[in-house]
């Protein structure tokens, strides 16, 4: 039995007319995380290892969160030069895929688990922090708890000596201007806007979430499964809104038999408690992944909330969702490869 | 079967060694608790109206942690939490990192009324209470005198102590210097559960809720969030029941416990004592938690793996209980 690994970089409506350069973009960086990943896995590196690696990498190559011509906004923060040399290569910036709350600040929560041990570490509220999710390794395994938010989680990594950057490095023009839209619009959505031009917004029921959420999950050869995510949250959302990402058994869960990472509509995904559903439906009701995962992307969830990744001990690799499209990639070792958009 | 059902906690994890005034103090709020129930249930009263009626109370009174009497972060101040759930169409709504509302269950209740999330935590919560009108008051009046004490204790041993209420007095008979103490992530917790509080009920439409409400972990860090205000860990509603959870965080984290008690009943098909049984069995490994739970068909369950579980419970044919051991 080989490994398996699956990312996700966000579901959502996608428009299909989405421009080809940004097509490839994506699928470009989508191709790197997923070589990041496999190749951890292949180097026999934990499965936790990997889920917090390629998460940590996935949120430095913004584009697979940033639904606009990047040209549209740059920045020039000399740490990132060299990631994504095909979007440096197109002239192309490298950016910080982070979304504002209604008064204009930012917001990152994030969540890893071990399958193995069903250890987990959980921060929300994070306003610094470069890497959410390595804080969530830290909380599990410096501390005596198992979720830090807010001040408290910012206090923890300053005492951690982790990477933090002044919260205005988040705040750029692009995501200025979405906050404006979805404020006029009324809205609270992490919705696929193009601002140049403006388009009409996709209405989403109720204008929640769609985009802005990062995640990966793996399974070794001995079976081990580790889940991680990593968000913004919505556009527009309330200070102090906590989504599903952070929420073990909502956003992100891993057991012994399968690792889940969501995205899509938060308040959904946390109400239907989908990465424990998935979990509970192999376990108590015998399921497969596969079956599993489709009873909860098309019965549990409404249509246009909700996207998945997942692995589960028997190898199965599953990428669900029930939006227009959802940025993702996975592979197995025994040579199944997949990239995807709708 | 049929007809409503009520259950109440007032924490899992209890000091072998508490005092008999202590006992039936706390057995008395829970009578008044489950009456206050009761009679909002007999005047046709909803579920979700009943849980949040009775764990307004239950955060009133200083005893149990949860609104005033909450245990104290390690700075000395009080960070509360509380979910709420309705069954009925499964909506939810939490707070976390509450300092200056009276009533955090209260508001827990608007943010799945009134705001377009589920879960809003620190400034932003407060913000929040603020535009909605709801009690504030200072950080004050949640803080206790015996709390101030279990706060310094929990430093000097250094520990996260779990039950603030351990006499100031019985040092001999305190869990912090136990010769054998549990490990929480490694670093040495007490025996006892915090008294963290929470409802479940069943109305007579068999429409299912569930409330939890705490101050969380005595000497614990700033930020921490534990499961109360977490859906599916500590409290969770569906249509088959209503769950709420006390006890290790971790562990009911960990064990997604209130989620757990509704998956088995509704994949397995465990009827509602045997799914809380199966749970609190299989669910906890090496954690120690209670939990309350009803069911659509007006039962009501409830177990623990700990020692002792403060607790009530009432059914509409009559069936009343008030307990702490086994």
């Amino acid at each position: 039995m080989g490994w398996g690994v699956a990312l996700h970089g966000g579901a959502g409506d996608i428009p299909r007319d989405l421009l080809p350069e940004l097509c490839q973009l994506r699928e470009a960086c989508l191709q790197r995380c997923l070589n990041i990943a496999i190749d951890g896995i292949s180097a026999h590196k934990s499965p936790l290892d990997v889920v917090e690696l390629v998460v940590c990498d996935c949120l430095l190559i913004h584009i697979l969160k940033s639904n606009v011509c990047p040209l549209y906004f740059t920045c020039s923060d000399p740490r990132f030069k060299g990631s994504c040399p095909q979007s440096e290569a197109s002239g192309f910036h490298v950016l910080l895929p982070v979304v504002l709350t209604n008064n204009g600040t930012v917001e990152m929560e994030a969540c890893i688990m071990d399958g193995s041990t069903k250890n987990r570490g959980a921060v929300s509220g994070l306003t610094t922090v470069v890497n959410a999710v390595s804080l969530t390794r830290l909380v599990m395994e410096k501390t005596a708890h198992i979720y830090l938010a807010f001040d408290g989680a910012e206090a923890f990594a300053r005492e951690q000596g982790v990477e933090t950057v002044d919260s205005s490095h988040f705040i750029t023009p692009h995501n200025i201007e979405r906050l404006k839209q979805a404020k006029a619009a009324h809205s609270v959505q992490v919705d696929y806007t193009q601002p140049l031009p403006i388009v009409d917004e996709p209405q989403v029921p109720n204008g929640d979430s769609q985009i802005g959420t990062v995640g990966c999950v793996a399974v070794d050869s001995s079976g081990n499964l580790a889940a991680a995510t990593s968000t913004a949250g919505l556009v527009n959302k309330m200070v102090g809104r906590i989504g599903d990402t952070p929420l073990v058994g909502a956003g992100t869960y891993a057991n012994k038999f399968c690792a889940v990472s969501c995205t899509g509509k938060g308040e959904t995904i946390l109400r239907a408690t989908v990465a424990r559903d998935v979990a509970a439906l192999i376990e108590y009701k015998g399921l497969t992944l596969k079956e599993a995962t489709d009873f909860v992307i098309k019965e549990s969830t409404p249509k246009g909330t909700t996207g998945l990744i997942a692995v589960s001990a028997a190898r199965e690799v599953v990428t669900p969702f029930n939006t227009t499209g959802m940025f993702r990639a996975c592979a197995t070792q025994d040579g199944k490869k997949e990239i995807g958009i709708w | 079967m049929g007809g409503w059902a009520i259950a109440v906690h007032g924490g899992a994890g209890v000091d072998p060694n508490l005092p008999a005034e202590r006992q039936e103090e706390a057995k008395h709020l829970l009578t008044r608790c489950l009456n206050i129930g009761i009679s909002a249930l007999r005047s046709s009263l909803p579920a979700i109206d009943v849980v949040e009626l009775v764990v307004r109370e239950l955060e009133s009174d200083p005893l149990f942690n949860s609104g005033r009497g909450s245990a104290l972060t390690a700075n000395g101040t009080v960070e509360m939490e509380a979910s709420i759930m309705d069954g009925d169409g499964r909506r939810c709504g939490a707070v976390s990192g509450i300092s200056t509302v009276k009533n955090p269950i209260s508001l827990a209740r608007l943010v799945m009324d009134k705001s377009p999330h589920s879960y809003l935590a620190f400034s932003g919560a407060e913000e929040f209470a603020k535009q909605q009108g709801v009690e504030m008051v200072d950080n004050d009046y949640f803080i206790t005198e015996d709390n101030v004490g279990m706060l310094k204790l929990a430093k000097e041993a250094n520990t996260i102590l779990y039950d603030y209420r351990i006499p100031i007095t019985g040092l001999e008979s305190c869990a912090a210097s136990v010769e054998s103490p549990i490990h929480m992530n490694g670093l040495p917790i007490s025996v006892y559960a915090p008294e963290t509080v929470g409802c479940v009920v069943v109305d007579g439409q068999g429409r299912c809720a569930a409330a939890t409400s705490t101050g969380g972990l005595m000497n614990k860090m700033t930020g921490r969030i534990g499961d109360s205000p977490l859906i599916g860990a500590g409290t969770y509603a569906g249509e088959l029941c209503g769950v709420s959870c006390t006890g290790e965080g971790e562990a009911i984290i960990r064990g997604t416990l209130a989620r757990d008690v509704a998956a088995v009943m509704e994949y397995k098909e465990l009827g509602l004592q045997d799914a809380v049984d199966y749970v609190i069995k299989k669910r906890l490994d090496k954690g120690f938690a209670g939990l309350i739970a009803v069911s659509n068909k007006g039962e009501v369950a409830y177990g623990f793996n700990c020692n002792g579980m403060f607790r009530g419970c009432a059914t509409e044919d009559g069936f009343m209980e008030v307990g702490i051991w086994e």
